[in-house]
């Protein structure tokens, strides 16, 4: 793997250089919005979608930017939606919270913590009595762990041998809850184990074994082996949301967190290796910093929605909205 | 054209086992899935009797008593490009799913802005007489959540021909069966074949001229009787079987009303917010010049519904209730 090796640092860099412009977009006033930053998990989502195939699904969450741009979405499509424009993936009318891109396999983002995982059961469902040999993933917070809706769709995964991956981005925090706090589970895969769900707990700040633990649950679900619930542990060095200064949080942890950034950590070691000098890191950097900023000015000169879609999209074309 | 529909005598029951068994056989993308609705016993009270047996397990899919993995995955199948049709068991177990129907199913097309749909029915059984949580009416909740469309048959043709409109249907379907049909071993003509009846026509199966009489589902034959017994008082009532709420036949209705210039409205939901407050209101908004008396509601008792058998009797107005409301707003 060479190629995607660099492949897999731009895209988590594309995420870094994305979320900064966009949350610097929102403190300097440029436009209104709100954001949940995925600072800290970008080698957990890149490793997981990494080793995915394009045609399989995903389900995420509102905290899903980087499961978004892994999955392959434009940052014109990405910026359009988090302004609500019609060069958005959805129009706009999904926003931050509901990205959902279906060329791409992107099924589904949900606002609801735990809820896609039953969703993720019927997309794994639907693959399995097609035949077809796609895998489905589905990201939720360790917060989820506490839903019941999770248990409720581990257990069906497992009854059914249905081809998920459940991954669990766990950064530590429940909102403004520390795991601690809110449960006494040890290790949060081990929720997987009485359901007959094989429970992996990996280090999410390091993409390469990220790869691995995912690369080996996609080919266990696409062999009919069954769903594996992988614990992705990178944590949370921002506040829940964008204007939350985390405040609550402990600044040592915050420190060591930052100290394991995994995004910087990542491109040294491709220097290392000498997959990419030193220059070549700065290109690229500057290279994909200069497409955030033409995706974004897209999006900001990009029309606001007409009036009369209001009414669009509620049912199919052609009934009748309530009035 | 003229079409002569050849038809058979079925239950209500018989009308829905008919409805999915067409389904599965002519489109491989419909499964069921649901409590117990596998053989045996095919379901609770019976309504998916042999069709696993016909289509195997891995099409009509009994699963564990988890309605929100049931409803997840008939979303995420719909989303997968298949066509599920869920059972949930009873109403009051909608609570349990409300998330994702409401928050998911009902909103995932807007959400998207129209790129992905999700055509999916949920079907579920309206209790009698068996106490507060396994006996009430809640369609009012579905129609107040845009997205989903809300369908309420009321004899055995129309249980036939919604579920499969329903199926066919690319929106997210909510159907309503109510148990005292579902039990009833009354047999009338269903249509055979892939019969349809379009989501949103309401049906008059009984016109009249001095009054409107606007229910659907389960209270539809208590306004039918009621509408018999006021013939026999020289009173001529209409009825009008919504048959869907969401979309609902605002054309029929007000049609109906304006001719009739009188209207009560009843169902077996609570009558505090229910959906006879919105049909009301339409009325009063479209017709208020032409009406010669207010539109009256007759509804269940804004209770949770008693057990106790005497109270149970007066909870849901009866044909006797209908009639006397209906001589009201002819005095």
């Amino acid at each position: 793997m060479g190629s995607e090796l660099l492949d897999m640092y731009r895209t988590m860099l594309t995420v870094r250089l994305a979320e900064e412009r966009f949350m610097r977009g929102l403190s300097r006033g440029e436009f209104p919005g709100f954001y949940f930053p995925v600072q800290g998990m970008e080698a957990a989502a890149v490793g997981v979608i990494a080793a995915l195939r394009p045609d399989d699904y995903y389900v995420t969450t509102y905290r899903g930017i980087a499961d978004v741009l892994a999955k392959g979405a434009s940052l014109e499509a990405v910026f359009g939606e988090l302004l609500g424009r019609v060069t958005g993936m959805s129009r706009g009318k999904g926003g931050t919270m509901h990205m959902a891109d279906p060329e791409r396999g992107m099924m589904l983002t949900t606002g609801i913590v735990g809820s896609g995982t039953p969703i993720a059961n019927g997309l794994g469902l639907a693959a399995q009595l097609r035949g077809e040999d796609r895998v489905t993933g589905v990201s939720f917070g360790d917060g989820a762990t506490s839903i019941g809706a999770l248990h409720e769709a581990l257990n069906l995964a497992s009854l059914w041998n249905l081809p998920v991956i459940f991954v669990c981005h766990n950064n530590l925090w429940g909102e403004c809850t520390p795991l601690g706090a809110y449960t006494r589970t040890a290790r949060l895969a081990e929720r997987a184990t009485p359901f007959g769900i094989p429970g992996v707990t990996v280090d999410g700040t390091d993409v390469l074994e990220v790869y691995d633990a995912a690369a080996r649950a996609a080919d266990r679900a696409r062999s009919g082996d069954g769903p594996t619930f992988l614990e992705v542990v990178s944590p949370r060095i921002l506040g829940h949301n964008f204007g939350d200064t985390g405040d609550y949080m402990d600044e040592a942890a915050v420190r060591e967190a930052r100290a394991n950034d995994p995004v910087p950590r990542f491109g040294e070691w491709l220097v290392t290796q000498g997959r990419l000098d030193r220059d070549g890191l700065d290109a690229m950097r500057q290279q994909i910093a200069d497409e955030v900023e033409r995706a974004l000015t897209v999006a900001m000169n990009s029309a606001s929605l007409p009036a009369d879609e209001l009414y669009t999209d509620v049912f199919a074309p052609g009934v009748d909205v309530p009035r | 054209m003229t079409t002569t529909l050849t038809t058979r005598e079925l239950t209500f029951g018989e009308a829905i086992n008919d409805a999915l068994d067409l389904a599965l056989a002519n489109d491989p993308t419909v499964f069921l899935l649901g409590e117990d609705i596998a053989d045996p016993p095919g379901g609770v009270v019976r309504l998916t009797q042999g069709l696993s047996t016909k289509y195997g397990t891995h099409r009509v899919r009994a699963t564990p008593i988890s309605e929100q993995a049931i409803a997840g995955a008939a979303i995420g199948a719909a989303l997968g490009g298949l066509r599920p049709v869920a059972e949930i068991m009873l109403m009051d177990f909608m609570t349990l799913v409300m998330d994702q129907l409401v928050n998911h199913a009902a909103k995932h097309r807007y959400m998207s802005g129209g790129t992905s749909h999700l055509p999916l029915t949920v079907r579920t059984r309206i209790g009698h007489r068996r106490g507060a949580q396994h006996s009430s009416s809640y369609e009012a909740w579905f129609m107040h959540a845009p997205g989903i469309k809300v369908c309420a048959p009321a004899n055995a043709a129309d249980a036939k021909g919604l579920l499969l409109s329903c199926i066919a249907d690319d929106d997210p379907c909510l159907y309503l069966e109510p148990t005292p049909m579902v039990r009833s071993r009354h047999r009338s003509e269903v249509p055979t074949g892939d019969y349809r009846v379009p989501i949103g026509q309401a049906a008059i199966p009984r016109t009249g001229s001095d009054v409107s009489i606007i229910t659907y589902g389960q209270q539809t034959p208590a306004a039918l009787d009621a509408a018999a017994i006021l013939a026999e008082e020289g009173i001529s009532a209409e009825v009008v079987d919504l048959r869907s709420l969401v979309p609902l036949d605002r054309h029929t209705v007000l049609t109906s009303v304006a001719k009739t210039r009188r209207a009560v409205v009843t169902h077996a939901a609570a009558r505090f917010a229910g959906p006879g407050a919105e049909i009301s209101a339409m009325i009063h908004e479209e017709l208020f010049g032409q009406l010669e008396r207010p539109v009256r509601r007759v509804a269940t008792a804004s209770t949770p519904v008693p057990f106790a058998p005497s109270l149970a009797q007066i909870h849901t107005p009866d044909a006797s209730t209908i009639a006397e409301s209906v001589r009201e707003v002819l005095r």
